[in-house]
């Protein structure tokens, strides 16, 4: 047996699964028209790759990655490019981004896949076709996962896969492993080999036994070695990634270090399963599995292309009434989508729809009273009572010395807190806030050493003008003492005199240039043209004077 | 909810304060046993008086009103109050004492959360100061006395001051175990023939110390409902044992037992009720470990060297004092910085 080791703190949320894993995954009804925006992973977003009108097949690359750390988004069926243009998205901040909206044709019709045998294949070709496929985690983090498997100057021994899923309602990962478990060995066979990893371990919640056992028979059935499926305790946040390693492998990666630096890499499931299909199949990520659960009439499982409305997506689950919005993600770290007509993106495991009954608002927030929970239910060993004391208070420095860098933003000390304080609220608000300011200094920085730069050419130039001056003052000396002064002009004989008819001479020169220069666009005008103009002027008058007279009128 | 987390656990500070409440009630039950209904009485007037000087402050400063009364913290200071001072003083001593732990020593401060110092505790050494006498009115317990009163004279003594003729005040009150043992020593009586006076038990005072197992059965409660800790208790008890042990051992003619100590005056409400308190305590592990000896430590010398009754009380507040620099230098290493710096 595998000793597993402990982090410190969790909480036990009702973890409300029942309601959503006991049917099998669905295919949706494809719906009127899918939303697909062109970022959905970590990195740059991908650059649209086809044009409004095209057609597209299923399969198809409707966005290219730009630069490194950037993934492909494809066309999850075949249709009609109807707009690329900025659309409210899937993120809490409500904010518009570039989507590409696909009104599907009904076909499904896919483009040519090309399959691969990838024991036969070269790392970095592997590595290309995941990148191509869009294969970004899928756990949440959605980043490349291209970028993830790559095992150059560390030696990675040990690759986790992780299958925990310990927020509440979140079914997905469930479902996926027990209805698909031998691709997501294949994926994990994959992931090890382009890592160089010795051994997969696989965690998995013990709350979710029959996702356990069917991962089990599918290790003994794909004769898998080294490959071992473990019952995790069931406690928020297990399925944290770094808790996760923590439990598996005793591990603690610090804050700032990657995973990798210590010998681990962690993927999720649905990930794994990816990446099979991407490199087996040449199916390109263009759909996942999506929990629909809350206050709807059928909580189940979906395979949802990305882009799918969220209202379509919850409509077929059977929405009920008194619905106040929808969740996505879990109920500990989710956010409220800003609207129900975003698309389903990478990210998406989870729509809760949201009534009053199953979320009740919170009471009002009372004083901390230094009761402790929040530390206790720390995953990260945090003081979440200082940290919160020092955010209301603005003391930056004292957050980021009490280590709020660390948080996780799990969201345990909030659930935990008998006083309602929104405590994940603060510390997000400190860590924008500390981030704004290094942004502020660093501008301020660079605006502080502009400044000085300029200073320094001004009092540069302004030597140099006076050497020049001096060279020149000297050159007029000699020359005047080689004269013979004439007596009866003492005057024009003074340096200083020649100096400034020197300078004078140089001004009317400039002059003169300024004159000859005429602004170039009022050239060859026509008489329209100029009588537009005029117009122009007149009103601009008009305004200055109105604008005169009603700064004149005394304040009432 | 506007923001994750959407849900919380179904668990307030008003619940909280109410089952610390509900784990007083064993305690208070073998009071009234032993001492009679009089304990009733100053509970009661202390509980009016609290929610009536919460109600009248958080109104003066210009909070809500009806969330902060309602979160029940008013009405423990005033119970943990009522239970340390003795339970026939007249009834402007609980009010005095009530009232000003609940302006000054909370509200004063900044309400609810903000208060260095244990308000009860407070109100306890303000009156032990400022009434020393009044503060000496201890029942004596059942079976003892010359005379017992009945509730209802116990009620016209509290009010009115008045005893039933024929009674003085001494048939009825006496000094507590912990000051019968200090007196006695004085006189260069022998431990044992000390132990051997009626007003003893078993381990500590008659009666009293079956009051203390009551607080003990309380707190056993809220450390199983993980109210509480385990460190405060542990160490409190912990370190006035040890400390009672050695001089006990040192010199068992003059120094008493530690199981006496345990279970004479406040020592066990302090360990499980007082000490506990999360405001005006440390918030680390480590820090409650300190923080508890300290305090042990602090009640004993107090007990036997200083000048007090008991010294729970400014042991309490002498520690409450230290807080924040105990705090400051026992932060645990976060997750993943466990390892020593090389
Ligand atoms: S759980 Fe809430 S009340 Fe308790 S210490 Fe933490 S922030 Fe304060
Ligand atoms: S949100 Fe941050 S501070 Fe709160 S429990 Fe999670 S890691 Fe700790």
């Amino acid at each position: 047996m595998r000793t597993l080791h402990r982090f410190h703190g969790g909480v036990h949320p009702p973890t409300n699964k029942t309601q959503s894993n006991g049917k099998a995954i669905a295919q949706v009804v494809l719906p009127s028209k899918l939303v697909v925006p062109l970022h959905q992973h970590v990195g740059n977003s991908a650059k649209p790759s086809v044009k409004v009108g095209d057609h597209v097949l299923k399969g198809q690359i409707i966005g290219a990655p730009e630069g490194r750390l950037s993934s492909a988004v494809h066309a999850p069926t075949s249709g009609t490019v109807a707009a690329i243009d900025m659309q409210v998205v899937a993120h809490p901040s409500g904010l518009s981004d570039l989507c590409i909206t696909i009104i599907p044709d009904g076909k499904d019709e896919w483009t040519e896949r090309k399959t691969h045998d990838w024991r036969e294949m070269q790392h970095a070709e592997l590595r290309h076709i995941l990148r191509e496929a869009g294969v970004v985690g899928l756990g949440g983090a959605v980043f490349p996962s291209d970028m993830k498997l790559y095992s150059h100057q560390h030696k990675i021994t040990t690759l986790v896969l992780n299958g925990a899923e310990c927020e509440p309602w979140i079914t997905c990962d469930d479902r996926l492993m027990r209805e698909r478990a031998a691709d997501i060995l294949q994926g994990a066979e994959i992931m090890r080999g382009l890592l160089y990893a010795d051994e997969v371990l696989i965690g998995i919640e013990d709350n979710k036994p029959e996702a356990i056992a069917a991962m089990r028979a599918a290790v003994a059935a794909g004769k898998h070695e080294r490959m071992e499926v473990i019952a995790v305790p069931t406690v928020y946040p297990g399925g944290g990634a770094k808790q996760l390693i923590r439990v598996l492998t005793g591990i603690e990666v610090p804050h700032g270090v990657r995973s990798t630096d210590m010998g681990v890499q962690c993927f999720n499931v649905g990930t794994a399963y990816g990446a099979w299909r991407a490199v087996a199949h040449g199916e390109p990520l263009l759909s996942r599995i999506v929990t629909v659960t809350g206050n709807v009439g059928e909580p189940q499982n979906f395979e949802v292309p990305f882009g799918m409305p969220v209202d379509e997506l919850v409509a077929q689950a059977g929405l009920q009434p008194g619905t106040t919005g929808h969740i996505m993600g879990g109920p500990m770290m989710g956010f409220r989508l800003p609207s129900a007509q975003v698309g389903v993106i990478k990210a998406t495991n989870c729509i809760i729809a949201m009534s009053d009954a199953l979320f009740p608002p919170a009471p009002p927030a009372l004083p901390c009273i230094r009761c402790t929970r929040c530390a206790e239910a720390c995953p990260a060993d945090l003081q979440p009572q200082e940290l919160y004391w020092f955010s209301k208070a603005k003391n930056f420095g004292k957050t980021q010395e009490y280590h709020l860098f660390d948080c996780i933003e799990c969201g345990a000390c909030s659930y935990v807190c008998p006083s309602h304080i929104p405590l994940v609220q603060y510390f997000l608000f400190s860590k924008s806030e500390i981030h704004a300011r290094e942004n502020e200094k660093q501008a301020a920085d660079r605006a502080r050493e502009r400044f000085e730069y300029r200073e320094y050419r001004i009092e540069r130039e302004k030597q140099e003008k006076a050497e020049r001056l001096a060279a020149k003052e000297r050159a007029v000396k000699e020359q005047t003492a080689k004269q013979i002064p004439p007596v009866e002009a003492p005057a024009q004989a003074n340096p200083e005199n020649t100096l400034q008819l020197k300078i004078q001479e140089a001004i009317d020169h400039a002059k003169e240039q300024a004159a000859a220069v005429k602004p170039k666009n009022v050239e060859n005008l026509t008489p329209e043209q100029q009588a537009e103009i005029a117009e122009i002027e007149a009103r601009r008058e008009r305004i200055r004077e109105l604008a005169q007279s009603h700064v004149e009128q005394p304040k009432e | 909810m506007l923001f994750a987390p959407f849900i919380s656990k179904p668990d307030n500070v008003s619940q909280i304060m109410l089952r610390v409440m509900l784990a007083l009630i064993p305690g208070i039950a073998l009071y009234v046993w032993y001492f009679g209904p009089a304990i009733l009485i100053s509970l009661t007037l202390a509980s009016v008086t609290a929610l009536a000087t919460e109600a009248a402050m958080l109104k003066l400063r210009d909070r809500p009103v009806a969330p902060f009364v309602k979160d029940n913290t008013a009405l423990l200071t005033a119970w943990l109050l009522a239970l340390s001072i003795p339970s026939l003083a007249p009834w402007w001593l609980v009010v005095v004492g009530t009232a000003f732990a609940i302006s000054v020593s909370k509200h004063l401060y900044g309400g609810l959360g903000n208060n260095p110092f244990n308000p009860a505790m407070i109100g306890y050494a303000v009156l032990i100061i400022s009434f020393p006498v009044q503060m000496t009115h201890w029942l004596t317990p059942h079976g003892l006395g010359q005379v017992e009163l009945t509730f209802l004279d116990q009620l016209n003594f509290i009010f009115s001051g008045a005893l039933p003729p024929g009674v003085t005040l001494d048939a009825i009150t006496m000094a507590t175990p912990l000051d019968t043992l200090k007196t006695q020593l004085h006189l260069d009586r022998p431990m044992q023939d000390i132990m051997g006076m009626p007003i003893y038990g078993r381990l500590a005072g008659q009666g009293s110390e079956m009051v203390a197992w009551g607080f003990m059965l309380g707190g056993a409660y809220l450390l199983a409902t993980r109210i509480i800790s385990w460190h405060i208790p542990v160490f409190y008890l912990g370190s006035i044992f040890a400390t009672a042990g050695i001089f006990h051992l040192i010199d068992p003619a003059h120094y008493a037992t530690p199981l006496f100590h345990w279970f004479s005056g406040a020592a066990m409400i302090g360990a499980f009720f007082i000490l506990t308190d999360p405001v005006t305590g440390p918030t680390t592990p480590r820090g409650k470990m300190i923080f508890a000896a300290g305090a042990g430590f602090l009640t004993y010398i107090i007990r036997v060297f200083g000048g007090f009754p008991d010294g729970m009380a400014f042991a309490t507040l002498l520690m409450n004092i230290c807080v924040p620099l105990i705090d400051a230098y026992t932060q645990p290493k976060v997750f993943g910085r466990k390892e020593k710096k090389a």
